[in-house]
């Protein structure tokens, strides 16, 4: 929006939403999902028929929600300043979003740089050594845990059997993470490029490139499950792996489902655009935002892939 | 655009109203603070004698568990919420929200997660009993069957916090009157606007300490657990790093409402307007790295522990700067006291008091001494209470004449307001003494030599109780008719919610006013 537009005009044209009855019924579903997934967490068996029920519900009414979104812009309802309502919305949001894995990254470097030295009788705080945790020494990733290097054979937290850590610059072209980097990144810049051509309005390349970025963003998705798959039947690694299992899936797992989501996000842009002929180039917050997404998990990855995979 | 409410109840189903939404706020959190008070005068019973009468320590350490979050959760922040709907878009000239239905969708999530997590005291294993900061391994390892549904309730109600900052801080960056620059809006606009990026930065983190917890639980991860690598002074720093700008999300907004009554009745403007906003980012900023002044005596390297101290003693330089601020606004002010006015009054005082007692817990080597015992719940219950408490309270009478367009009961007010200060001040100045002598918190008996001061706060707490019922009341009889307020309400009160009529027009401005 330009800053030298009249405030005056934009107020007068302010659009207040009549009454929704959306709000309530998204509540109502994402109550009903949350309440079936405890159930079902707890063992209840009328847990799943509730969270499936709440999902469908929920998403059905963000289904709806966005249409009303897209229509309302379509109909030329939504002033400048609207606009740019949303706009101050999507990247709150997507901050926030950075705040909850910055949760996982704080959790991640604690125990790895200093809980785990202290565990291992290091400093002051490594008094409780010898008589809680005998023989464990800390290495990153944890192979032996506390349990293991206390208790031996008779341990329940056990570490896992292999690891996901960097093997070598030499060995990189046959590293699967490395890989899956390489698409990640390509695929951002392929993003971009198409947010380039529908600034453009070149509406053919805007296709080409924003449908190229979602086939690499499953191609990304496919190599993850992969990789778990093989992580869980080949090496040993679960979630259940001592502290490393825990932060490798959780961090990487919260990624995926991001991407995922991104994923999706993108391939409904590529849809509208597709199908619907939607988005101007002076007018396209809807694919601006699930591209600034985009960037995000792309961003969230790098972090990950020098951290969990790299350094790991 | 519709000109009126609808009618019948779906009004407030569907309503994108934010005098609608802020009603429905600011009943919702009256509500949880009847029930989380209830909690509250469980525990007073248990404890105004020795011994076990009433409850068993189970359920007391239930009470004590589900007062502290429904109060935190469910009373404090929607309040606040409450007033920032009904109050952010009258104040900065706006029409409403920017973004109308998400925020009936934020309303509307908290009553589900709610009843979600009220329903956890009639489950088998009974109600969350591991205290409101729920550390690991009580919250995990031994936790009851029930925390799974605590834990999606923290999730579902994080999000409701989120949107609902998101919201506030859009409609304050983009619907500002022309006219309205920054330094010219409000503090309560001000000390909302930092609140709510306060809220968008530690929400999300307390949703990923839930989590590991949750995977801790049913998916055999070991983040809370040493024997697999983990820690379980990992939670308790994840968890503060919410926990603590999450107490200045309790207080900022406060600030905001006290200085905007203390010179409506002082009859000075407010001194130090510029200084109140950079103070108020600077509390803002500091509360983000104190965080493990909570956990002095868990084990931290001394280095840890010196800049720990040092960090949270710094703080009492923004906020000493507002209390200066305040009590100079007054000074020779031709002062009247009015109910809000000795509500903001008690405000600046008591809080002093409770931020001068959290002054002597940052010193780390005296905090081995208080840690755990009553003189913290003496402390933080001086914060919280005259402090957020109050301050909610004083907004209510200050401005609930431009609400519904009559002026309460000034007798009844003022009654409330010493019923209340003489029932909060008995129920937790004694514990500042029964906590130095080494009472611990959360336990349902005691030794003998507390009985005295227990007693005095159970005869406070029940008083402090029964003064709210007063304030209802008022509130309920104001709604319903009382003499008709004038448009200004106060005496030359400043701020562009006074220069609309009483009650404000359901929209209220169609038009931007324009600011000078």
């Amino acid at each position: 929006m330009s800053s030298n537009q009249d405030n005056t005009v934009e107020h007068e044209e302010y659009y207040v939403p009549e009454q929704s009855k959306l709000p309530i019924f998204a509540s109502i579903g994402l109550f009903l999902t949350v309440w079936g997934a405890a159930n079902w967490l707890n063992g209840d068996a009328n847990g799943p028929m509730y969270f499936f029920a709440g999902s469908l519900m929920f998403a059905f009414v963000l289904w709806n929600w966005f249409s009303i979104v897209i229509s309302e812009n379509i109909q030329g309802l939504n002033s400048p300043q609207l606009k740019k309502s949303y706009v101050i919305g999507m990247a709150w949001f997507i901050f926030s979003e950075v705040m909850f894995f910055a949760a996982f990254f704080g959790a991640l470097f604690y125990v790895r740089s200093l809980a785990g030295p202290w565990l291992a009788g290091e400093g002051e705080q490594g008094l409780g050594n010898d008589l809680i945790w005998p023989g464990y020494e800390h290495e990153w990733p944890v192979m032996t845990t506390p349990d293991m290097a206390a208790n031996g054979d008779s341990a329940t937290m056990r570490g896992p059997e292999q690891n996901m850590s960097n093997p070598g610059l030499a060995n990189w072209l046959g590293w699967l993470p490395f890989w899956n980097t390489a698409i990640l990144l390509t695929s951002s810049v392929t993003c971009h490029i198409a947010h380039g051509a529908l600034k453009k309005d070149n509406r053919r390349q805007f296709n080409i490139w924003l449908g190229l970025t979602v086939l690499l963003g499953i191609a990304f998705i496919i190599l993850q499950i992969e990789e778990y798959v093989h992580a869980y039947n080949e090496m040993g690694l679960t979630l259940e792996s001592g502290i490393y299992g825990a932060t490798f899936f959780l961090l990487t797992g919260f990624h995926g489902a991001h991407v995922t989501l991104g994923t999706f996000m993108l391939l409904v842009m590529f849809l509208r655009s597709v199908l619907k002929g939607h988005f101007k180039s002076d007018d396209h917050f809807g694919f601006e935002s699930a591209s600034w997404y985009w960037h995000f998990v792309d961003v969230v990855w790098v972090g990950l892939f020098l951290y969990v995979y790299v350094f790991g | 655009m519709a000109h009126g409410p609808a009618k019948g109840f779906t009004r407030w189903l569907y309503t994108t109203n934010h005098k609608d939404i802020g009603s429905m706020y600011l009943w919702f959190s009256f509500a949880m603070f009847l029930l989380g008070g209830v909690f509250a005068l469980v525990i007073r019973a248990e404890l105004f004698e020795p011994g076990l009468q009433i409850v068993e320590p189970e359920l007391f350490n239930q009470m004590t568990t589900m007062h502290g979050l429904v109060m935190v959760f469910g009373a404090v922040m929607p309040a606040f919420v409450g007033l920032a709907n009904w109050m952010i878009p009258m104040m900065i000239g706006a029409p409403d929200m920017a973004l109308p239905r998400m925020n009936n969708w934020s309303f509307w999530i908290l009553p589900f997660a709610f009843a979600m997590m009220t329903s956890t005291l009639f489950m088998e294993g009974g109600a969350p009993n591991f205290g409101w900061t729920f550390y690991a391994p009580l919250s995990t390892t031994y936790a009851p069957p029930s925390v799974t549904f605590f834990i999606f309730a923290v999730h579902i109600m994080g999000a409701s916090s989120i949107m609902g900052a998101i919201n506030i801080i859009a409609t304050i960056m983009n619907m500002r009157a022309p006219g309205m620059t920054y330094m010219k809006m409000p503090l309560f606009v001000w000390t909302w606007f930092i609140t709510a990026y306060l809220l968008i930065a530690v929400m999300p983190v307390l949703a990923g300490v839930v989590t590991m917890m949750l995977f801790d639980i049913h998916f055999g991860t070991s983040f809370f657990d040493a024997a697999g690598g983990g820690d379980p002074v990992l939670f308790q720093h994840v968890f503060w790093f919410f926990g603590h700008p999450e107490v200045y999300i309790m207080i900022l907004p406060a600030f905001g409402i006290v200085s905007a009554i203390i010179p409506t009745f002082a009859r000075k403007p407010l001194f130090g307007y510029s200084s109140m906003v950079y103070a108020t980012a600077s509390i803002a900023f500091l509360s983000f790295v104190v965080w493990a002044h909570h956990m002095f005596t868990v084990g931290m390297p001394l280095a840890g522990e010196l800049a720990f101290m040092y960090m949270t003693m710094l703080i009492a330089v923004p906020t000493g700067v507002k209390v200066f601020n305040w009590v100079t606004t007054m000074f020779k002010g031709s002062m009247t006291f009015e109910t809000p006015m000795l509500f903001s009054i008690a405000f600046v005082i008591l809080f002093t008091i409770g931020g001068f007692s959290g002054l002597m817990l940052a010193i780390a080597p005296a905090d081995f001494q208080y840690h755990d015992t009553y003189f913290v719940v003496a402390h933080f219950h001086y914060v919280l209470v005259p402090g957020a408490i109050f301050s909610i309270t004083a907004g209510v009478y200050y401005w609930l004449p431009k609400w519904c367009g009559n002026m309460y009961n000034e007798t009844m007010g003022k009654t409330h307001f010493w019923t209340a200060f003489i029932g909060l001040n008995l129920t937790f100045f004694p514990m500042h003494f029964a906590g130095l002598s080494g009472m611990p918190r959360r336990i349902p008996d005691y030794n003998m030599m507390f009985a005295d001061w227990n007693m005095i706060s159970s005869v406070g707490a029940f008083l402090f109780g029964a003064a709210q019922i007063l304030f209802l009341f008022n509130v309920i009889a104001t709604i319903r008719g009382g003499k008709k307020a004038t448009d200004e309400v106060w005496e030359n009160p400043e701020g562009l919610e006074w220069t609309v009529a009483s009650p404000a027009p359901y929209h209220t401005f169609s038009k931007p006013p324009q600011v000078s």
